[in-house]
């Protein structure tokens, strides 16, 4: 999302490594800003005050984070059920862990939702994007509809659909009342639908971000290129398929991370919208790591998830996080 | 610079009808959700059993409302969302405050005082921020446990300032690895020492990326369930929690006209912030995150 220039950015941006890119060239005119001691000579203190502000912050991290994955690990590692029992059981855990019906559908689930989650925002977002780049009146009261949803938790939106889309008074009743009386909408309570509803609400909470982040970068093209192939005559469907969505594999990039790691995380919507069910039927890995771990006395099977989930998200932003960090080349 | 903006426009009459029909049909998807809870929360109960829910209210009242900030029945008590939203407040103050300071004294650090490993622990506190954080709870807990912070605000205060330091550290190291290193040196050569060219130089240049960072967190905290579920209960819990319990509470009847009033409480002070400082939050991030 390296762009120049747009008028705007996410607003509550929920998942962002936004702005990693961009490399800074003025990074290199100064090799290291001199780290010794100023011409006041006061010594070590003065000398390494900046490592001194910034260990603090180190030294949570290393805990907090670190510290605790390895934790939880050990924990996965342990005979845990109840409350963390530190007893060696191998691989016990995990061998449990994909014995059990309910961690197949929440990863079968994780796929429908994942998928099309990430595949509609991207969408979405990019054919948004693109209208509105369609030199439009009102653009600026257009942004902010689409963005808002960024703005709130995915408790109130969850709340707000699972009424919208109430089976009875909701959608259903609309229709009715409407002339269409043969109309159903029981997603909700439809154990093979229900993780659609999940992927509706997500979609529009987050699909307003992806806009933004695509706006961006159309904004940031180059117009040279697009100016000599209208000149050539060529249309403007081929112009935004062969030149201008080519172009914007950065934000395709950056935008895939985070909806990917997202979907991994989404924990509250689910909650909201459907608490899991019915029955199980919209349980994710984050549901059932929280019911294993919390509420049926399986705090080691429960570990055992969390890892897997974290071994998936670092597959994911390890590299992405290097190569970026690593093209600054400061 | 708009100038900029659809370069490949499409000028023929007959698409752009249809261009501008397909964005008032999406802006009518995103804001339909907002709109029926809005108009649910200002209905009674009788008229939204028997009606329409798009209809506008006949009778608008403000009962639901009244009834969610102050009356409504949450785990045993029944006293509304306000203890809540007060608890949401007393934990989102302290813990924007105080990442927001560590992390521009991270970033400056990392960016004006480099040294070796500076981009290693960059790295390190950035992956901090994308762990799903199931895999700190149990750890979390414990701690919390063993400090005396337990279902505590102090406690989530820390979990949150822990968690967000990556994202505030993120976002002024972003921000000062432009501001020109030149100003800094000369203060030095002036016998300037740390906090000095951090407050004198630094700081005032930074109020856009502070704008920025505040409402990030202040959203993103105030927005939190999984650790306010985790890590609190009964009357500790954060607003979203609070809401979350009153929603899903199954006793008596559904009052859906206070389920809508109290999400749409629960969701209108990050709304409020989007609304007044959406611009200038806007212009901050470009700034602070893109320009680099």
């Amino acid at each position: 999302m390296s762009s120049k220039d747009v008028g705007m950015q996410p607003a509550g941006a929920r998942a962002a490594p936004m702005g990693l890119p961009a490399s800074p060239s003025r990074d290199d005119l100064v090799k290291q800003a001199p780290p010794g001691p100023g011409s006041g000579g006061v010594g070590w203190l003065q000398a390494n005050m900046a490592k001194l502000v910034l260990s603090p912050s180190l030294a949570v991290t290393l805990v907090f984070v670190y510290g605790f994955i390895v934790w939880t690990v050990v924990l996965s590692f342990s005979t845990s059920r109840l409350l963390p029992i530190y007893k060696w059981a191998g691989l016990e855990q995990y061998a449990r862990l994909w014995a059990t019906p309910n961690w197949y559908v929440a990863i079968k689930n994780l796929g429908i939702y994942g998928g099309l989650y990430i595949a509609i925002s991207l969408f979405l977002g990019l054919f948004i994007a693109i209208l509105l780049d369609q030199r439009i009146r009102g653009e600026g009261g257009l942004r902010p509809i689409f963005l808002y949803p960024m703005a709130i938790s995915f408790i109130v939106t969850g709340t707000a659909w699972k009424w919208f889309l109430n089976p009875g008074l909701g959608l259903d009743r609309v229709m009715h009342s409407w002339g269409w009386t043969s109309f159903t909408f029981d997603w909700l309570i439809n154990p093979d639908m229900a993780i659609y509803t999940v992927v509706i609400a997500g979609v529009w909470q987050t699909s307003g971000f992806i806009m933004a982040m695509f706006l961006a970068g159309l904004r940031g093209i180059d117009n040279e290129v697009i100016k000599a192939a209208q000149i050539d005559g060529a249309p403007t469907l081929q112009i935004y398929w062969r030149i201008i969505i080519p172009q914007l594999r950065p934000v395709f990039l950056s935008a895939l991370i985070i909806l990917l790691h997202m979907a991994i995380k989404s924990y509250d919507l689910v909650i909201a919208l459907t608490g899991g069910g019915p029955g199980n039927a919209t349980e994710l890995p984050s549901t059932f790591m929280y019911s294993y771990t919390f509420t049926r006395n399986a705090m080691g099977v429960g570990a055992a998830s969390a890892v897997m989930m974290l071994m998936t998200i670092a597959a994911v932003i390890v590299p992405y996080l290097y190569s970026e960090l690593r093209e600054r080349r400061t | 610079m708009s100038v900029d903006a659809g370069s490949a426009a499409i000028s023929a009459r007959g698409p752009r009808i249809i261009i501008y029909g397909l964005l008032i049909l999406f802006a009518v998807f995103y804001l339909l959700p907002l709109y029926v809870m809005l108009v649910t929360s200002l209905k009674p109960l009788s008229e939204i059993q028997s009606g329409n829910m798009l209809q506008l209210p006949q009778a608008p009242s403000f009962y639901a409302w009244e009834k969610a900030w102050g009356a409504a029945c949450i785990g045993v008590t029944c006293e509304g969302l306000k203890g809540f939203f007060w608890n949401s407040i007393r934990m989102v103050v302290p813990a924007v405050t105080i990442s927001t300071i560590l992390g521009a004294l991270n970033g400056y650090v990392l960016t004006k005082w480099k040294f070796r490993g500076h981009k290693l622990i960059f790295g390190l506190m950035l992956f901090g921020c994308f762990i799903p954080f199931q895999v700190v709870l149990v750890p979390m807990a414990q701690v919390l446990g063993r400090l005396g912070l337990a279902s505590s605000t102090p406690g989530l205060v820390l979990v949150h300032i822990v968690y967000g330091l990556g994202f505030t550290t993120l976002f002024f190291r972003n921000f000062y690895v432009a501001f020109p290193d030149e100003l800094v040196r000369a203060a030095m050569m002036d016998g300037a020492g740390f906090f000095r060219i951090f407050w004198r130089i630094l700081l005032p240049a930074s109020l856009p990326i502070i704008v920025v960072t505040v409402i990030y967190q202040f959203t993103n905290i105030w927005n939190d369930f999984l650790f306010g579920a985790s890590f609190t209960s009964g009357d500790a819990a954060p607003m979203t929690v609070a809401l979350n319990n009153l929603v899903s509470s199954s006793t008596g009847v559904k009052e859906y006209n206070v389920d809508m009033a109290a999400a749409l409480i629960a969701a209108l002070p990050t709304l409020l912030v989007y609304v007044v400082a959406g611009r200038y939050f806007v212009r901050g991030l470009m700034a602070g995150a893109v320009k680099g």
